[in-house]
C-alpha cells in the first residue's frame, strides 16, 4: 500500500492529539491541505483517512469528514528572487517519484530557470498540511 | 449550528505521528559528534554490522542529509536499491540491517539545503518511514549542532546518543561541548567512543567521561588500511577496527531495554 496511509495515519494521530488537549471529543470536518509538490495521490489519501477514521477506538474523537484542498507550488530563487511554478517545469517520471516521497530532494534536480541556483525556497505548496479544525 | 474553526495557524501532522512510528524501537542511538572526521558513518556502519551479527534486528538512519555516504560504506547500490511502499517506506535491508538513506531518492546529486529544508527531511523521514520492529536504530548525524542534532533531541526525547571523539585536543573541546549540551538538556549518553586512538584509552578521555559521568564504550585504533575496504563489509570485518567495534557491540546490548 501507498506511503499516503502513513500521511493519512499522521493526519488523523494530529487531530485526535488537538482535539483532546483542548478538551473537544467531536470535529466537524478537518480541511487538509495538499501541495502540488509532493503529488500525493488524493485518491489514496482520501481512502486511507476514512478506512483509518473508523478504527479509530471507544472514547476517542469523532471526526465526521475531510476534506482535501490542492495548493499549488510557487518556488522563488534566493540567490536571484525569480518566481516560478512547479508546473511550468517539466520533470520525469523518476524525479517526481522522488519527490513524491520525500519533497526536498526537488533541490536535487532543480534549478532556478532564471540564473541556475540550487539555493531556492518552496514559498508554498510544499506537502501536506492541517489548515482548519471545524468543530460543530 | 454554525460549526466554529479551531486552530488559527495550520498544523503539521509529522509532529505527532514520528514519535509514535519510532514507538516499537527499544534503542535509539544517535551517533554524533560536533567535530568533523573522527569517524561517525563508519562507527554507525559497522556498529549496526556488529549487532546484527549477534543476532538482534537494527535500523540505520543515514541523517547527513546534504552529504550522505553510509551506503557507500556498506556498498550499497542507491540506483539500484529502492525502498518499498507498504502504509508507509519500508528501509532495504542491507547485511541484514533496515537501512534508510535520503540518497536512494536524491542519487549522486548534490542536495543543497537550508536549515528549514533540513527540518522537513528529518520530519517527512521520520514519519514515512515504517521500521516495524528493532532492538536497536542507529542515527548517523552530520557534525555540527545545527538543525539535525537539534532536531533529533527535540523530537526523539528517549534518544541515548552515542558520542564519538578522538583523542586530538580539538575533537575533545567539541565532544565536551556536545555532553555540555546533552546534560542542560537532561539527556543521558548511552556512552562514549574514543576512536583513532593507540590501543589503550587516553587519559583525557577517561577524564572527559568522568567530568560527565558517561560510560566510556570503546576504544578503536587508528588503521591507516580502512580506507581500502569502503564499500566491502567482508573485509571491513576483518579490520582491526572491527575487532575493537565488537567490545563496543557488547557494551550496546548491555544497554539494551528489554
Amino acid at each position: 500500500m501507498a506511503h499516503e496511509w502513513a500521511l493519512a495515519q499522521a493526519i488523523i494521530e494530529s487531530v485526535e492529539d488537538y482535539a483532546l488537549s483542548h478538551g473537544i471529543d467531536k470535529v466537524k470536518k478537518v480541511i487538509v491541505k495538499i501541495g502540488e509538490l509532493q503529488a500525493i495521490d488524493k485518491e489514496v489519501l482520501s481512502f486511507a483517512l476514512n478506512e483509518l477514521v473508523k478504527q479509530l477506538g471507544e472514547g476517542k474523537v469523532d471526526i465526521e469528514e475531510f476534506e482535501l484542498h490542492d495548493e499549488e507550488a510557487v518556488l522563488r530563487c534566493r540567490a536571484c528572487g525569480f518566481e516560478w511554478k512547479l508546473r511550468d517545469v517539466k520533470l520525469s517520471e523518476d524525479v517526481a517519484e522522488s519527490i513524491h516521497f520525500i519533497p526536498e530532494v526537488v533541490h536535487a534536480f532543480m534549478k532556478c530557470p532564471s540564473c541556475k541556483s540550487r539555493d531556492f525556497e518552496v514559498v508554498k505548496g510544499r506537502g501536506v498540511y492541517i489548515e482548519s479544525i471545524e468543530i460543530p | 449550528m454554525r460549526a466554529s474553526k479551531f486552530l488559527e495557524e495550520g498544523l503539521d501532522p509529522r509532529v505527532s505521528a514520528l514519535e509514535r512510528r519510532l514507538s516499537s524501537i527499544k534503542l535509539i542511538a544517535p551517533v554524533m559528534s560536533p567535530k568533523g572526521g573522527v569517524g561517525k558513518t563508519l562507527i554507525s556502519v559497522m556498529l549496526s554490522l556488529a549487532l546484527t551479527r549477534r543476532g538482534i534486528k537494527v535500523g540505520l538512519l543515514d541523517l547527513d542529509i546534504t552529504n550522505p555516504t553510509a551506503h557507500m560504506v556498506l556498498g550499497v547500490d542507491i540506483e539500484k536499491t529502492k525502498p518499498v511502499e507498504d502504509e508507509g517506506i519500508i528501509p532495504p535491508s542491507a547485511h541484514g540491517i533496515c537501512f534508510m538513506t535520503i540518497a536512494y531518492y536524491s542519487g549522486e546529486e548534490p542536495l543543497p539545503l537550508r536549515g528549514v529544508e533540513i527540518d522537513d527531511v528529518i520530519k517527512e523521514v521520520l514519519t514515512v518511514t515504517s521500521w516495524k520492529e528493532l532492538h536497536v536504530l542507529l542515527l548517523d548525524l552530520p557534525p555540527g549542532l545545527s538543525d539535525e542534532a537539534l532536531d533529533i533531541l527535540k523530537f526523539l526525547k528517549r534518544a541515548k546518543p552515542i558520542v564519538v571523539t578522538t583523542p586530538d585536543a580539538l575533537a575533545l573541546n567539541s565532544a565536551k561541548k556536545l555532553l555540555k549540551l546533552l546534560q542542560e538538556g537532561g539527556v543521558k549518553p548511552l556512552g562514549v567512543i574514543e576512536n583513532m586512538s593507540s590501543n589503550v584509552a587516553s587519559a583525557e578521555v577517561k577524564k572527559l567521561c568522568e567530568a560527565y559521568s558517561v560510560d566510556l564504550i570503546g576504544t578503536i585504533p587508528f588503521d591507516s588500511e580502512l580506507r581500502l575496504c569502503l564499500g566491502k563489509v567482508d573485509s571491513l570485518l576483518k579490520t582491526r577496527v572491527a575487532k575493537s567495534i565488537e567490545a563496543v557491540a557488547e557494551n550496546v546490548l548491555k544497554k539494551i531495554p528489554p
